[in-house]
């Protein structure tokens, strides 16, 4: 599936939901239920410093796909972390460059993806396309 | 209902903030810790400067540049009044506590030799330890910490055992940003100059619970920002004793500072524009005295005995949840309540409390030393108001609760 594709799906699941009360509790689910790091890669050089939760990334290159694993020591934040793996994880570099997160704002969750949230969520993004960037330029 | 001499529902329609919605609920505001609100009156001195006779001062000779001259040196004589400082000179308006311990750091180390200690106490914000710590780098001074107890208390005894000749300065907070801990500064003074340092107090998070008299307690230098006493932001006050100020060499240079300027020489300006380089926040200013206007018409004894009340019935009702420690159990403490539940990480309740309309900080408080006394990552803290109501904190309460329920 293509990231869009892939997006596409998840607000299919997120318009099911009536109220936020639900899609924080299958947020807090997503986040409890992954594992999405190993523990080698929990380090201080994985560490994206937000002013509040600690979120971690690792990457690697899987042939011509890059393949994330990440984690947060806070809850709602590693559900998100959990949505944007999904849509990012075991993708072409050049696609991870090209997509947008405008899919956050549709189901809801526009706020953790603001500027002022210390959260860790928009260096995370961030730190994402730069690993890209850097693969890509690998690959070529 | 809690008893007091005010009436809240009076009080609270000055704070037009306080009728707004967050996330479909109505706003509870407990975040007073960070900022205050600013009430009708202040927001009115805003407007009116702006729309009347905004201008700038003390050195016009018109009309306009002349009232806002009046009006803002009319806002220093009320800080002078309410913190009852001797002379007016010796009130620098500033733009608020991190730029007056900046002031003073910088003043100092022009003082400080290489082994002259500085002691900073254990519970302190970033913005009081980062520019003693640029200090002593500069200086070869050396930085020693006043540790404080698992109840977020200073270890009295330890303090005077680091008193010496050697100590030039003192520092600490007046109330903690963190845990709403009551230093005892009085004491803290008092031994200090037994051994010849000065004493800087930050006054930030105590100046709207408590009203200090700057000479009773014989502080050297106080400070407090206008922004967290329904003042505006930008603004805040130095106090130091008239022989401190003197010896302390400017801060920066500019516009207001000078008296003569050729390219061979300056002559500094006379206390306190010595310290007010360039034009100043002036609406800010009389804001400012504004504000100080308005908490006085209510009264601080009346502000304290209601803001106890509250804080006691707040604390009373939380520690009743299941897994929930507060942070902080002073016997002396005022307005704030610092709290986690079990594992459950500060970000995740507050985000859920934002969901509900409660405005709370979450995190470390800008004061990680103290996280790491605890090893923890942060805390949810609430922080009262004399705005606040019983039922804003029952509020919290079942907002806290449900919160808990979602995230265990």
């Amino acid at each position: 599936m293509t990231i869009t594709e892939i997006q596409e799906e998840i607000v299919d699941e997120f318009s099911m939901f009536d109220d936020w009360m639900q899609r924080y509790e299958y947020m807090i689910e997503l986040g409890k239920s992954l594992p999405l790091i190993e523990e080698q890669y929990k380090t201080e050089d994985n560490i994206i410093k937000g002013c509040q939760s600690k979120v971690w990334v690792h990457a690697e290159l899987d042939n011509d796909k890059l393949v994330f694993t990440a984690d947060s020591d806070a809850i709602i934040t590693k559900g998100i972390i959990a949505i944007l793996i999904r849509a990012f994880s075991n993708q072409k570099p050049q696609d991870i460059i090209d997509a947008n997160t405008n899919f956050i704002d549709e189901i809801g969750l526009k706020e953790h993806l603001s500027p002022t949230r210390a959260n860790g969520l928009v260096s995370m993004v961030k730190q994402l396309k730069l690993y890209a960037i850097a693969y890509q330029t690998q690959l070529n | 209902m809690i008893q007091t001499s005010f009436n809240i529902e009076t009080i609270r329609k000055d704070f037009p903030i306080l009728n707004r919605e967050v996330n479909g609920c109505p706003l509870v505001y407990l975040d007073n810790a960070a900022t205050s609100q600013t009430p009708q009156q202040v927001i009115d001195v805003i407007v009116d400067y702006y729309q009347g006779y905004n201008a700038n001062i003390h050195r016009g000779v018109h009309s306009l540049s002349q009232e806002a001259t009046d009006a803002y040196e009319a806002a220093r004589g009320k800080i002078q009044k309410h913190f009852n400082i001797a002379k007016p000179y010796e009130v620098i308006l500033t733009s608020g506590t991190t730029h007056s311990i900046n002031l003073v750091a910088n003043g100092f180390s022009s003082f400080i030799k290489e082994g002259d200690e500085i002691l900073v106490s254990a519970m302190e914000h970033h913005s009081n330890i980062v520019p003693w710590q640029m200090l002593c780098e500069h200086t070869g001074g050396v930085l020693k910490v006043i540790p404080m107890n698992q109840n977020g208390e200073l270890i009295m005894d330890e303090y005077h055992g680091l008193l010496s000749e050697k100590t030039k300065l003192v520092f600490c907070n007046h109330v903690s940003n963190a845990l709403g801990t009551i230093n005892p500064i009085e004491e803290i003074i008092e031994a200090a100059h037994k051994v010849g340092a000065a004493v800087l107090i930050d006054g930030a998070q105590a100046a709207a619970h408590i009203k200090p008299d700057v000479q009773a307690l014989d502080v050297d230098f106080y400070t407090v920002s206008a922004h967290k006493m329904c003042g505006p932001t930008g603004v805040g006050m130095l106090y130091g004793k008239e022989e401190w100020l003197k010896k302390l060499p400017p801060y920066q240079g500019g516009g207001e500072m000078i008296e003569e300027v050729t390219f061979e020489k300056t002559t500094y300006a006379d206390l306190p524009h010595k310290f007010e380089a360039g034009t100043p926040n002036i609406c800010g200013g009389i804001a400012f005295g504004a504000a100080l206007d308005y908490m006085n018409s209510i009264g601080f004894d009346a502000i304290t005995q209601y803001e106890d009340e509250l804080i006691n019935y707040a604390t009373e009702q939380l520690l009743a949840i299941e897994g929930l420690r507060i942070y902080g159990t002073a016997a002396h403490k005022t307005s704030v309540i610092s709290f986690n539940i079990e594992e459950i990480h500060p970000y995740d309740i507050g985000t859920i409390l934002d969901k509900l309309g409660i405005a709370v900080r979450t995190g470390h408080h800008c004061a990680q030393p103290i996280m790491d006394f605890y090893q923890i990552p942060g805390t949810v803290r609430a922080s009262f108001s004399f705005y606040n109501t019983k039922e804003e904190v029952d509020v919290l309460v079942e907002g806290v609760k449900r919160a808990r329920n979602m995230l265990l």
